[in-house]
């Protein structure tokens, strides 16, 4: 899972984001989302177990683990999607707790999924129009006046074809989404969820399957993302592209948070490796242990 | 000899009776429900019975006017949508089908029940309330119509209403599919999840989708009595398997397709009855009585209506290319 592709310029990254040691749970000087103690039990595996987070404002982090982490349960509980066995979590100043998941995307947090949610039998422009927030035309009374929402309509299907040009699917707007890739699927997802202006945008594994001349100019739109004021928080097992534009890194395993800091430092952290290769990385590793190994093996060499 | 000519012109009468346009409407609220927003609903039966004794109790039992006796049906299917929906349209989307299904069901026991036969009319249903719809007629007494339309005022006067409620409603229906509004709602169908990850409250769509399909019901189940009596019999969960098989037939997310599908299902249903009867009379199945003729055509008409969805699986009106994608 490496894309080749060197970068054209060296994205400015945002430093001097926590206060303090960059530990596990450590505070940031400006957070826009903090959990407490949010734990998660599928039977008895404790799925997510976070005592305390904090994502930092205006920047890009990044979430990394190796699978069964925890980092798309967090997410799903993060954005309402699945209810918490315990904790609370606020996102700019206000509790999220029990908020149901279409008000959390209200406030301003807009989620991707790792399996890609597109709308297969609407057109890929449907399917980004469908993002913009505040419809009025989406009131069933209203809807059927067709001259009270006409002008909103044209201004988000602008704003739909601006953002699908960026993406490079402007040529398939009047395709069914069904009709595209896997990797065109994760494009329009995030695409979709630009419409609505978030001020978090969470995406879960945003580049898996997405080609890597297009992952860089992805790679520069996520950039983009924030020099425009959104911060991003990003689950990514391309390392990579973790290294090349994540402000901050926060790992987790297990359920647990293992290790936060800037991409640079953070690889270095033992707790890091641990969380990759596993207690046992001296014994025997198991076929599926070695795509782990691979990753933290390149981020070593990256680094020297 | 077999009277051809008798045989399509009954066949032909149902191109526009009444009971077409009642199943029609019906369809179209099952295409709300199912085609667009894929919610099963396999109660729509019950919805119809809500309007048809909604009017008939409105009119008898507490002398209503038309208007009113309308409202009253409109009033009970809402409630009826609302108790279905709130404990189900959380869950996934089989509850609804399992909720509905048995709702209806028991609705339709609840009319036949002889403890509210004052009422209720019980296992005989109910009859005379016609009088205050004929009364708004303003066809002058007198036979009307050319070639197989032949009808006296009041039946002229019943279809008339009847297909103006379906193209008003069909109307409708397109407007705001074509809307934001109905964007929700196909979105809900395709990925409910995606379309809440949005900021779009999903449960509150669909409660209206549920609600708004129900209506069309319960008007269905309105213009479905006035040529005929109150039965409860009629009301059972075959109904809503015509009703479905009509939707399919004319292609489950379309407004033509109900109304064109109901057609065919009539003018077929017609035409073979017309015809077996007929061809036994004749004695040309003589290993066949008039009562097993009576349920030949029901295999029939399944046969062609297998037929139709084997080889335009997309329905008459559905776009081919919507099956080129298997979920
Ligand atoms: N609905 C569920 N029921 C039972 N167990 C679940 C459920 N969802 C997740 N889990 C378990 O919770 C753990 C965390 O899963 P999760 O999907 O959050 O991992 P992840 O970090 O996103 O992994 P990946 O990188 O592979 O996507 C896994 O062990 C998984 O088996
Ligand atoms: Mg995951």
């Amino acid at each position: 899972m490496s894309s080749d592709v060197t970068p054209t310029s060296k994205p400015v990254k945002t430093t001097g984001l926590h206060i303090g040691e960059a530990e596990p749970g450590c505070r940031k000087v400006d957070p826009i989302l903090i959990a407490d103690g949010v734990t998660r039990t599928f039977g008895g595996l404790k799925a997510v177990d976070v005592d305390h987070v904090e994502i930092p404002r205006g920047a890009i982090t990044a979430l990394i683990g190796p699978n069964g982490a925890g980092k798309t349960t967090f997410f799903n509980l993060l954005t309402g999607f699945d209810k918490p066995d315990t904790g609370k979590w606020e996102f700019e100043g206000r509790s999220l707790a029990h908020v149901p998941a279409y008000r959390v995307a209200r406030m301003g947090l807009i989620r991707t999924f790792q399996l890609t949610k597109a709308l297969g039998l609407l057109s890929v422009l449907d399917n980004m129009k469908l993002g913009a927030k505040g419809q009025s035309g989406e009131n069933l009374f209203r809807a059927v006046f067709p001259f009270i929402w006409r002008k909103q309509e044209e201004e988000i299907e602008a704003k739909a074809v601006e953002l699908l040009t960026r993406f490079k699917l402007d040529a398939k707007q009047t395709d069914y989404a069904a009709s595209l890739s896997g990797g065109q699927r994760k494009l329009l997802e995030m695409a979709r969820a630009l419409m609505s202006d978030p001020t978090l945008v969470m995406l879960d594994e945003p580049m898996a399957g997405v080609n890597p001349a297009l992952t860089q100019s992805l790679l520069d739109h996520i950039l983009d993302l924030k020099s425009q004021g959104m911060t991003v928080l990003f689950v990514e097992h391309d390392m990579h592209m973790v290294r090349h534009i994540a402000d901050w890194v926060v790992v987790m395993a297990e359920g647990r948070i293992v290790a936060e800091g800037d991409p640079h430092t953070v690889m270095e952290n033992p707790a890091v490796i641990d969380a990759y290769l596993g207690a046992h990385h001296d014994t025997d590793l198991g076929a599926t242990e070695t795509e782990n190994v691979e990753a933290i093996k390149e981020l070593i060499d990256d680094e020297q | 000899m077999i009277d051809w000519i008798q045989i399509f012109s009954n066949a032909a009468q149902e191109l526009i009776s009444p009971t077409t346009a009642a199943y029609a409407l019906a369809a179209l609220g099952l295409a709300i429900h199912f085609g667009y927003t894929g919610l099963l609903n396999f109660g729509q039966a019950g919805f119809m019975a809500l309007g048809a004794y909604g009017y008939a109790i409105s009119v008898l039992s507490f002398n209503l006017p038309v208007w009113a006796a309308v409202l009253v049906g409109i009033g009970a299917s809402v409630v009826f949508a609302l108790i279905l929906g709130i404990p189900t349209l959380r869950l996934r989307a089989d509850y609804l089908a399992i909720v509905t299904i048995a709702a209806a069901e028991i609705l339709r026991l609840v009319f036949t029940t002889n403890t509210f036969e004052a009422i209720t009319g019980s296992a005989q249903g109910l009859n005379g309330y016609k009088g205050s719809f004929a009364a708004l007629n303003p066809i002058p007494k007198g036979t009307y119509g050319f070639g197989p339309f032949q009808y006296n005022e009041y039946d002229w006067w019943l279809r008339i209403v009847g297909w103006t409620v379906v193209v008003l409603l069909a109307l409708l229906t397109w407007l705001i599919m074509r809307s934001p509004w109905g964007r929700v709602i196909k979105g809900i169908r395709e990925d409910e999840d995606a379309v809440r990850a949005l900021g779009k409250n999903v449960y509150s769509y669909k409660m209206q989708s549920l609600i708004l399909g129900g209506v069309y019901g319960t008007l269905a189940g309105m213009i479905f009595i006035l040529p005929r009596a109150v039965v409860p019999a009629n009301y059972q969960t075959s109904l809503t398997f015509f009703v479905y098989a009509i939707l399919l037939l004319g292609g489950a997310a379309t407004i033509l397709g109900p109304i064109i599908g109901s057609m065919i299902f009539w003018v077929l249903l017609s035409f073979f009855s017309g015809f077996i009867s007929r061809a036994v009379e004749a004695g040309w199945l003589p290993f066949m009585t008039q009562v097993q003729a009576g349920q030949l055509r029901f295999i029939l008409v399944g046969i062609a209506i297998m037929l139709i969805v084997i080889f335009r699986p997309q329905g008459i009106f559905g776009n081919k290319k919507e099956l080129a994608f298997v979920k």
